[in-house]
């Protein structure tokens, strides 16, 4: 009940903020005026009405985890994150070891299996890529300036990356 | 005899030795995914489409290996099914139905067999089905206007949503996000940036291969995180593996009838494999009766939804390569592997790439083939790897994801966008909010808002423009019907619950 109706809240700010935008998108002489406009104003409007009609009909609660996993959701997302944005700047082995070990740690968790399926993977989906699939943009490791370091870690800080 | 020349030239370009090796590791491959429990045919894919691409292959030789994948997906989906009562994905709920009793009752061996012997029997005779409508459908396809076009999409839509979940509204919801972030990005008669918030990095849109990795297989991992891998253990004992002749025979008018049934409910746009299995399912177990002991582990059940898994499969190949319309998440993932190789299905596919077209049919012969004679004896190897567990098998999976989509741009935040769509996948389907939608309103919102965009321009803005045929006005009918339908039909038709121990 709650959960759809909060969803639905959500979506349906998320629809009419979508529409404000369409009404502000720029055109020119060789659109005109109207035709950028209309195909995301008609999916913002039936976006809009199925968000009431899950604010007014909502389904039954799912069965959401318990507050632990959440966190250990949380987590997830955040390793991952980071693991997104050090991926160019360290170079793939040494972030892949740990965001696969805490990964593996949180779907079941004993420390030295994790550590280990994190070292292994890292260095066998390695050579997996670098030599038998011969990827070319990837780098075993980097060393990078504290400066550049930074640069990629400020990605994730609101308002101070770029 | 059109059929048999064109059928050499694809088998011309197929049979090489090199895309033949191509075709076993594929199926291999494929066989492994859909077998492992939390990897079904469409992350499958999806996670190896930018890998592919990154490897340079040709259109042809990537074709056929994904082809490949594709159907042994579809095959090695029903060996979780049988063995851990784990569908990989929603057409095989139907197979757990039979499937999981079967192999509680000591007869594993045996369901697996059946089981592919019956995905063989419908794939194929789907395939053979393909050859035969395809061409002619995209005959047909030449009389599509914008304004057909626009409905054909819509009715992908809505019939997607009315079979895809319980809630129409959710369903309608999850297409308008798909749709709205196709929407994301340059505009392309202005040439000016639309609704990109101002970041650049929107400028060249959402890729949908970053949206269909996240919701696909990054959500899979918050899944395994909040069930801490537990249930994908093995629980039944599999003995020696023989092939069961009696019940091979004894199921024969089943396959064929579960084909038929399969690929017809395939060819209907958005409809797609869940509701081939289904009514192929619900079928059989009607003529069976009420002796016929369906959901206790009989033959015919497992043949039944597996044979029109397959062909269902095979049938949504015809309005996705005619029409540019997949079928189904699976054909919506394969026709994101089409849009990556450049190349455009519709019916100027049929004419312009013949080799592509045929080339694609001749390996799904091979491929199907090839999954027979590899599934019977080495279904002990993959059940063998049903045992990785977990906590090795996800963090791989998403370790290879991440490369995969890094490969393709090289930037941190397509890869950030992907942990978004992740964590986006798991509320989505916790709400039990259809997330294939989504991948098909960022598949087909560009064409769909094109489409809507030629008609408006033609008729100079006259709405009546959009119901001026007779073929757009059925294909109106039918989207509606197709939407509305299924909220009287659900007290009808009631799925059947997954069998829990």
């Amino acid at each position: 009940m709650a959960s759809d109706r909060i969803f639905g809240l959500v979506t349906l700010i998320t629809a009419v903020a979508y529409l404000a935008a369409a009404t502000q998108i720029q055109t020119n002489l060789f659109s005109g005026e109207f035709l950028p406009k209309l195909f995301p104003m008609l999916i913002g409007g039936v976006a809009a009405l199925c968000s009431l009609f899950m604010i007014f009909k909502p389904d039954p609660e799912p069965d959401w985890p318990a507050s632990g996993s959440w966190i250990a959701m949380g987590v997830a997302i955040v390793v991952l994150a980071i693991y997104a944005v050090l991926l160019k700047p360290l170079g793939f082995i040494l972030p892949t070891i740990f965001a696969a070990g805490i990964l593996s740690y949180q779907i079941s968790p004993r420390a030295k299996p994790a550590m280990l399926a994190g070292i292994g993977l890292s260095l066998g989906l390695f050579v997996l890529f670098k030599f038998a699939l011969g990827l070319g943009n990837i780098v075993a490791y980097r060393i990078p300036t504290p400066a550049k370091l930074w640069d990629a870690i400020s990605i994730l800080i609101p308002f101070v990356g770029h | 005899m059109d059929i048999l020349s064109n059928l050499a030239l694809g088998f011309g370009v197929a049979l090489s030795p090199y895309t033949l090796f191509l075709a076993v590791c594929g199926c291999f491959l494929g066989t492994i995914i859909g077998a492992l429990p939390g990897l079904g045919p469409s992350n499958g894919v999806a996670i190896l489409i930018p890998i592919t691409f990154t490897l340079g292959l040709d259109a042809t030789s990537a074709l056929v290996l994904m082809t490949s994948v594709y159907y042994g997906a579809m095959y090695g989906g029903r060996i979780s099914s049988i063995l851990l009562n784990i569908p990989g994905d929603e057409p095989a709920l139907m197979t757990t139905l039979d499937g999981y009793p079967m192999a509680k009752q000591g007869r594993a061996g045996d369901a697996l067999v059946l089981s592919g012997v019956a995905s063989f029997v419908g794939a194929f005779l789907a395939t053979i089905g393909l050859m035969l409508l395809a061409p002619s459908l995209a005959r047909v396809a030449f009389l599509f206007g914008p304004a057909e076009y626009f409905a054909l999409y819509l009715l992908a839509f809505c019939t997607l949503g009315g079979m895809a979940s319980n809630n129409q509204a959710k369903a309608a919801l999850a297409a308008c996000i798909g749709l709205g972030i196709a929407t994301i990005g340059v505009d392309s008669s202005s040439g000016l940036p639309r609704l990109t918030g101002g970041n650049l990095h929107l400028y060249d849109g959402v890729d949908f291969l970053v949206a269909i990795v996240g919701l696909f297989a990054i959500a899979e991992v918050f899944f395994f995180i909040e069930s801490h891998g537990k249930g994908s253990s093995i629980g039944v004992k599999l003995d020696k593996v023989r092939i069961p002749w009696a019940d091979i025979w004894e199921t024969k008018w089943t396959m064929l009838r579960s084909s038929a049934v399969g690929f017809i409910a395939g060819i209907l746009p958005g409809a797609g494999a869940s509701l081939g299995s289904f009514m192929a399912y619900m079928t059989e177990k009607s003529i069976a009766g009420e002796k016929g002991g369906f959901g206790t582990g009989v033959p015919k059940g497992v043949a039944a939804p597996e044979a029109g898994n397959n062909a269902a499969a095979g049938g949504a190949l015809v309005p996705m390569l005619t029409l540019g319309v997949p079928g189904s998440g699976t054909t919506a993932v394969l026709l994101a592997l089409l849009m990556t190789l450049n190349i455009t299905p519709g019916p100027t596919l049929f004419t312009d790439r013949p080799e592509v077209v045929w080339g694609l049919i001749a390996s799904l012969l091979i491929a199907n083939i090839v999954l027979l004679l590899m599934n019977v004896p080495m279904v002990k190897i993959f059940v063998k790897i049903l045992m990785v567990p977990a906590w090795i098998l996800l963090p791989g999976v998403t370790m290879i994801s991440f490369v995969g989509i890094y490969s393709l741009s090289g930037s941190y935040f397509d890869l950030l966008m992907m942990v978004g769509f992740g964590a986006l996948g798991y509320i989505l389907r916790k709400l039990d909010i259809p997330t294939v939608p989504v991948i098909l309103g960022i598949l087909l919102g560009g064409n769909m808002e094109d489409a809507l965009r030629r008609a408006m321009t033609l008729s100079d803005g006259d709405v009546t423009y959009l119901f001026s045929s007779p073929i757009a006005i059925g294909l109106w009918v039918a989207a509606i019907a197709g939407f509305v339908a299924p909220m009287f039909l659900r007290n009808i038709l009631k799925k059947p619950q997954a069998i829990t121990d």
